[in-house]
């Protein structure tokens, strides 16, 4: 792919004594949804978060638009484009929803304006002033999602944005993920649901032990499925 | 009513003044304490020293420089924050990620260098500070002195403004999200450490204000923070940890029933903050305001 906008090679991660990831290749075309799939302690939380800067300690490479990310602390990396939602999605209980959601600083212009993420998400608008722990699980994660769309960030990593919730909301999820492709985001997920990851993106990569083992499209998911349930062992 | 409880209306008031006075200090300082401690999770105990340094200042620039005490109220605070800033960089940021006993004995070790340089300076006595805002009002009941209203209005105005900073704006917003999740605040593009070193120097010039404001009523002197901080720090045991009003409202409070004991029963005026320190501990560990995390 000549104009990937993130390319990761060989990217290797350790957590204080354990070494985590040992050389992950993959790369992201602009505005593709890729997921990264795999069993639980494969490594995937940990790309998200190497990506990120949030690591103690990467190697390897990491690009984005070309400029190298291992190396940058994460608001350098943040302000480059890259916008992040972690797995406990992180929503700030001393904060109300408003404070929540204009917490991250816009980093570029482009991003959405604020009323158009609350016509994105109706039930964050109408709880605005309540405190951001006091909401559901679903409505937190899109909290946690609607308030990486203003900064103007392009790249957006996504950690297990359907974890927990109801068939309904992981629906609604799905939608969103959509929606925010044709706007022209570019959504790195990483996802435990195979069923739910087949419905949203182009491309598959699988990690095993800390390394990408291989890649699938979504073209192929059809034909690869039993392949898929021996990586996945569902 | 007076001759019933035995005492008269000027001293009544009188004390009360006092107490407003003492708390207005106690908040100052206590709401210091509260911002350093919610973001770099540091109790600082050298808070008192800077206190006195924020005095010290004030007094040098009026005796060498005869620089006027409304000039120093605005510059020596940002003198003596600078001076914060340097040491949380040099020093204060190697310990966030150790127990907190490393940073107890790290700011308690430098309050004993910085005060001990002091005395060995300008030894113990105090300086004496003119007052800037000579005369008074009669008010019937009391006399009111100009300068001693001043500091109760410009330490509450003092103290909400601090407040507004924090609980209201953008910057106070970064704050409280950093001070629960500062390795996520960071990944959305916000320069945590340099919002650390902030808070601390903010923090720090606080302490300094109440300082210049303390100079022309407490006299200079190389202690003058060590004895105050020392009832501090049980306004903040009091009021709960990382509580921006509740130090505020229980700065006050304290001052206040200090000054009320002293007209009613004057033996108990130096220990009745520590007797309320420890009911409410045996009550509600947390203290009045704090929430138990």
């Amino acid at each position: 792919m000549a104009d990937a906008l993130l390319k990761v090679s060989g990217l290797q991660a350790w957590y204080g004594e354990s070494h985590i990831l040992h050389g992950v290749d993959f790369e992201i075309g602009r505005g593709e949804l890729v997921t990264l799939l795999g069993r639980n302690g494969a490594g995937k939380t940990t790309t998200l978060k190497s990506v990120m800067g949030i690591v103690e300690k990467r190697t390897g490479s990491v690009t984005f638009e070309n400029g190298e990310l291992v190396g940058q602390p994460s608001d350098v990396i943040a302000r480059r484009g890259i916008a992040y939602c972690p797995e406990e999605r992180g929503v700030f209980s001393s904060l109300n929803v408003d404070e929540n959601l204009l917490l991250p600083p816009v980093v570029k212009p482009g991003g959405m304006l604020v009323e158009e993420i609350y016509g994105l998400f109706p039930n964050l608008l109408e709880r605005r002033r309540s405190q951001g722990t006091k909401l559901s699980g679903g409505e937190q994660q899109m909290l946690a999602i609607g308030r990486i769309l203003r900064t103007g960030a392009t790249l957006l990593l996504l950690d297990e944005p359907t974890e927990g919730l109801a068939p309904v909301i992981v629906q609604r999820i799905g939608d969103i993920l959509r929606q925010l492709k044709t706007r022209g985001f570019t959504i790195l997920l990483v996802e435990q649901n195979f069923h739910f990851a087949a419905t949203v993106a182009d491309r598959h990569y699988v990690v095993e032990d800390g390394r990408v083992i291989d890649m699938i499209a979504a073209a192929d998911v059809a034909s690869s499925l039993g392949k898929l349930q021996s990586y996945l062992g569902v | 009513m007076f001759e019933l409880l035995g005492i008269s209306p000027g001293a009544l008031f009188g004390q009360l003044l006092v107490g407003l006075i003492n708390g207005a200090f106690y908040a100052m300082l206590s709401l210091g304490l509260a911002v350093i401690f919610g973001m770099l999770n540091v109790i600082n105990f050298t808070h008192g020293a800077q206190y006195m340094l924020g005095a010290f200042v004030a007094w040098l620039m009026l005796t060498q420089l005869a620089v006027p005490f409304w000039v120093a109220l605005v510059v020596a605070p940002v003198i003596v924050g600078a001076l914060g800033v340097v040491l949380e960089r040099l020093l204060l940021k190697r310990v966030y990620h150790l127990d907190h006993l490393y940073g107890f004995l790290l700011t308690f070790g430098l309050a004993l260098i910085i005060e001990g340089g002091f005395q060995l300076k300008w030894g113990s006595a105090g300086q004496p500070y003119p007052n800037p805002l000579p005369g008074g009002t009669n008010l019937g009941f009391m006399f009111l002195p100009n300068y001693r209203a001043f500091v109760v209005v410009a330490a509450l105005v003092i103290c909400l403004a601090t407040w507004f900073l924090i609980e209201r704006t953008r910057l106070g917003g970064y704050l409280r999200a950093a001070t629960e999740n500062p390795t996520l605040v960071r990944a959305f593009g916000i320069n945590v450490p340099r919002l650390i070193t902030l808070t601390y120097g903010l923090g720090v010039g606080l302490a300094a204000l109440a300082g210049v404001l303390a100079a022309p009523i407490y006299q200079v002197s190389p202690l003058m923070g060590t004895n105050l901080v020392l009832v501090v720090f049980a306004v903040v045991v009091i009021g709960g940890m990382g509580s921006i009003m509740g130090s505020i409202v229980t700065g006050f409070g304290l001052g206040v029933i200090e000054g009320l004991t002293k007209v009613f029963y004057p033996e108990a005026s130096s220990t009745v903050i520590f007797v309320i320190m420890a009911i409410v501990l045996l009550i509600k560990p947390a203290g009045l305001f704090g929430q138990t995390k």
